[in-house]
């Protein structure tokens, strides 16, 4: 067996997509995945496709974004269930509709047409059944969601029609750099490319002390609810300013409730405790936003393992030892990046060259902040 | 001593009124849970209704037993809370519950799971159907209602359940279209390597013999060897379809068809706490390994009952005091020897006809067809999952994360071991290799409403 030319570590969403861009580059590529593909945060994201209050720094990336998933069947072949019925953020007061608009004035001035501030009548008429003491919302009518499982599907099949090689069950346990190119030693077996891609997640930066460099990230295990089937009438994403929650009613007609509550992570073992006395206040928040869901049964809840670092913003960036990249820690809103991230970080990858969309996500930035603190 | 409550008891079936009784002569103060409105478990469910004589002559002895059962648990003094959910367990042990649309959480030093065992889901072709339900939910309807099925009904599975429910059905003026029982023919050679091990418990082979009697003398339908059950019909059950041993196909019409392939035990709350669990070839199910005392691997979790693996309520209950012994001594209150040599004896007497009874109700190994409905919630086929598994190749978490199956209310207690039969098949791997969904909070559905109130601090009951 010929090696590969790149190695990608972790089969999240964000592994399978710098993978399939690079295959669809030309080159031959091997996923290597310590459990199975979507183990950790892409199983079990919200799976929000959202540009509604991002940052402005990844705006670029996320403007790319959002026109590739409008078309994501035209990459992946599916519409990974994607639906574009918008994302509301929901004042309660003045002066919180006051904050949004200001806000939303300043994006405007930067070029960023995607959000607008509405009144209660639309906001009735966008959400039936909301309580009304929320009188107006930020709102981004293109952003929309999709089915988690079904994007990841849909990646790693069009990963691999592309000639990408997935190989679950080989969490990684040694990076060796020589003259020849990267030697990495898995459970199952050793690799060899000439480069290879950290996109490990929450493990983004143990992969990284393997080859030697220090990147401060934490982790973060974002707590998930889902109810029964209910009719469908709520079609976007519904957010409380100051409060954690996100609420969506998927295609299925289950409500799917998160919004960033945490539960318990142990990233030995891989495992996530739940903390129900936090539910409870999602669970509280959830009834507020819409009275009449309080007698909907929540049939499961769950949270995943996901990289979190110091800003809030990932580490997409070139690694300290030739041919090595780095693409973790997008701090639970890593979801909507997806297309746009793989696609960049194989160009990347390709030419060396860091394209101006990744700019802001070098990994000296939080080295920096971390003396600095 | 103990403080007010350390130890909780889920549960108030015959392990676990058993196990509250021993612990009140201990001197021990649990709490006992159950979702039920009155205690009693499945097999003396509403048995301390009033009810009419004849109903109760007609469900039986056994049935008759629960009355004195539940007085004396009644009598103990134990407290106990009816309609109470457990629908979260945290290691430690803190737990969480539901009772009158409110969650409340307290924390406990031990806690002994007797929540018991669940049908064994028959997924054949048409199951789903209106007029398609389980022999065990047609005995509650008997229990709780009196409730008699106007229309003969058709009765197709193995067991022993099926034999009790026919004799009630029967005694109170019900009406048997036909018993088709699926067990595999030529039971016997596997049956008699049991069959010395078994004469200590031969009084439960008797008592079965003479019901098979009894029934046989009743004249109605009863074909052996019965392969390849349908349900056929549109709106709901119109017919019965299936092929007898002679290899011919029959179909019948059918208004109501109650289905029974044996029991399993309740494994959701010790999957979710991470206990081990070994796979029995003998029940067909997974079963929590459990130490002499019916200590799981976790330490202070214990199990008593059906839960702990199929053995039926005379065992369940001296696996309750067991247990109760077993908590007694963990907390430092003396387990005393003669109580514990007495529960012992009594638990091997109970179980010793067992093996017979498993070898004789082997668990069904005939292929699920790919039409079948797999899994009720996600309306998923046994295809469907055949299909999963041929592009996958993965274990039932990556399948349940591809297919949603799994997914819904029921939390995979319809589909698991259907997806782990399949997937075993598929990968000609063990169904204990194979496993079991991973099992996600909550236990049992908690409304959002009953959630926040957990937020408002309220206090346990």
């Amino acid at each position: 067996m010929t090696n590969p030319d790149v190695l990608v570590i972790g089969g999240g969403l964000h592994g399978l997509s710098a993978a399939l861009h690079l295959a669809r580059g030309g080159a031959q590529v091997t996923v290597l995945e310590g459990e199975f593909v979507g183990r950790h945060a892409s199983g079990a994201s919200a799976a929000g496709v959202r540009t509604l209050g991002r940052n402005p720094l990844e705006m670029p990336l996320s403007v790319i974004a959002m026109e590739m998933w409008h078309r994501i069947a035209d990459l992946v072949a599916d519409d990974c269930g994607f639906h574009a019925h918008g994302q509301l953020r929901v004042v309660a007061s003045d002066a919180q509709l006051e904050a949004e608009t200001q806000r939303i004035s300043r994006l405007t001035a930067q070029g960023y047409a995607n959000e607008t501030v509405i009144g209660q009548d639309q906001l009735r008429q966008l959400v039936p059944g909301l309580n009304h003491k929320f009188i107006g919302a930020a709102y981004a009518a293109d952003d929309g969601a999709a089915d988690p499982h079904r994007t990841l599907v849909a990646f790693r099949a069009a990963a691999q029609r592309a000639g990408v090689t997935i190989l679950e069950g080989a969490p990684v346990r040694s990076l060796q750099h020589s003259r020849d190119g990267w030697t990495v030693e898995t459970k199952a077996g050793r690799f060899a490319a000439p480069r290879v891609v950290n996109a490990a997640g929450a493990w983004g930066s143990r992969i990284a002390a393997m080859a030697g460099e220090t990147i401060p990230l934490s982790a973060k295990a974002s707590m998930m609810m889902v109810t029964e089937r209910l009719t469908q009438t709520i079609r976007p994403v519904v957010s409380i300013v100051g409060r954690s929650l996100s609420f969506k009613q998927s295609s299925q007609g289950t409500l799917v409730l998160g919004g960033g509550i945490q539960g318990r992570y142990d990233l030995d073992s891989g495992r996530t405790a739940l903390d129900f006395h936090a539910l409870a206040r999602g669970a509280a928040a959830a009834a507020e936003l819409m009275p009449s869901v309080a007698g909907t049964r929540i049939t499961r809840c769950w949270s995943g393992i996901e990289g979190k670092t110091q800003d809030l913003l990932p580490v997409i960036c070139p690694g300290k030892t030739e041919g090595l990249f780095h693409i973790f820690g997008f701090s639970g809103h890593g979801f909507q990046l997806v297309p746009a991230a793989g696609a960049a970080m194989a160009k990347m990858v390709t030419t060396g060259i860091v394209p101006e969309t990744l700019q802001p996500f070098t990994s000296d930035r939080l080295t920096l902040q971390g003396a600095a603190a | 001593m103990t403080s007010q409550h350390d130890i909780l008891i889920v549960g108030a079936g015959p392990a676990g009124m058993a196990a509250a009784v021993q612990m009140a002569e201990l001197g021990l103060a649990p709490l006992v849970v159950d979702e039920q409105a009155l205690p009693g478990g499945q097999i003396w469910r509403a048995s301390e209704a009033a009810r009419s004589d004849s109903l109760r002559a007609a469900l039986g002895p056994d049935y008759a037993e629960g009355q004195a059962r539940i007085a004396r648990f009644r009598a103990s003094g134990v407290a106990y809370l009816p309609g109470t959910r457990l629908w979260h367990l945290e290691p430690g042990f803190q737990v969480f519950m539901s009772k009158e649309g409110a969650a409340f959480s307290r924390k406990y030093r031990a806690v002994l799971l007797a929540t018991g065992a669940q049908e064994r889901p028959v997924a054949i072709p048409g199951w789903t159907l209106p007029g398609v339900m389980t022999v065990g939910a047609a005995q509650i309807l008997l229990k709780t209602s009196a409730q008699i099925p106007d229309a003969p009904v058709w009765i197709a599975g193995s067991g022993p359940l099926p034999l009790l429910y026919m004799r009630q059905l029967l005694a109170l003026g019900g009406r048997i279209a036909g018993y088709l029982d699926t067990t595999p023919r030529g039971q016997a050679g596997r049956v008699l390597p049991h069959a010395l091990a078994a004469l200590r418990g031969r009084s439960d082979l008797l008592k079965g013999l003479k019901w098979m009697r009894a029934l046989q003398a009743e004249g109605f339908p009863w074909l052996r060897g019965v392969r390849d059950l349908r349900a056929l019909g549109q709106e709901r059950v119109e017919s019965i379809a299936y092929t007898t041993a002679d290899g011919v196909t029959h179909q019948k019409p059918a208004s109501l068809v109650l289905l029974h392939e044996g029991v399993v035990p309740s494994i959701h709350a010790t999957l979710a706490m991470n206990c081990d669990h070994d796979w029995s070839d003998a029940q067909g199910c997974f079963v929590p390994r459990t130490d002499e005392f019916g200590m799981t691997s976790v330490e202070g979790l214990y199990l008593a009952g059906d839960g702990a693996g199929i053995a039926g309520a005379l065992a369940a209950e001296a696996r309750g005091r067991i247990a109760a012994l077993g908590i007694a001594q963990r907390l430092g209150v003396g387990s005393p020897d003669p109580a514990l040599r007495s529960a012992r004896r009594a638990l091997d007497q109970r179980t010793a006809a067992r093996p017979v009874i498993d070898a004789l109700y082997p668990p069904p190994e005939a292929e699920i067809p790919d039409e079948t409905v797999l899994c009720r919630c996600e309306e998923l086929t046994a295809g469907d999952i055949r299909a999963a598994a041929k592009l996958h190749r993965g274990g039932p978490n990556q399948i349940k994360a591809y297919t949603r199956c799994g997914m819904g209310p029921c939390q995979g207690r319809q589909c698991g071991y259907g997806v782990n039969r399949i997937l075993s098949e598929e990968y000609g791997q063990s169904r204990g290799e194979t496993g079991f969904f991973r099992i996600r909070p909550p236990l049992k559905p908690v409304t959002l409403g009953e959630l926040a109130a957990l937020e408002e601090g309220r206090e346990a009951p």
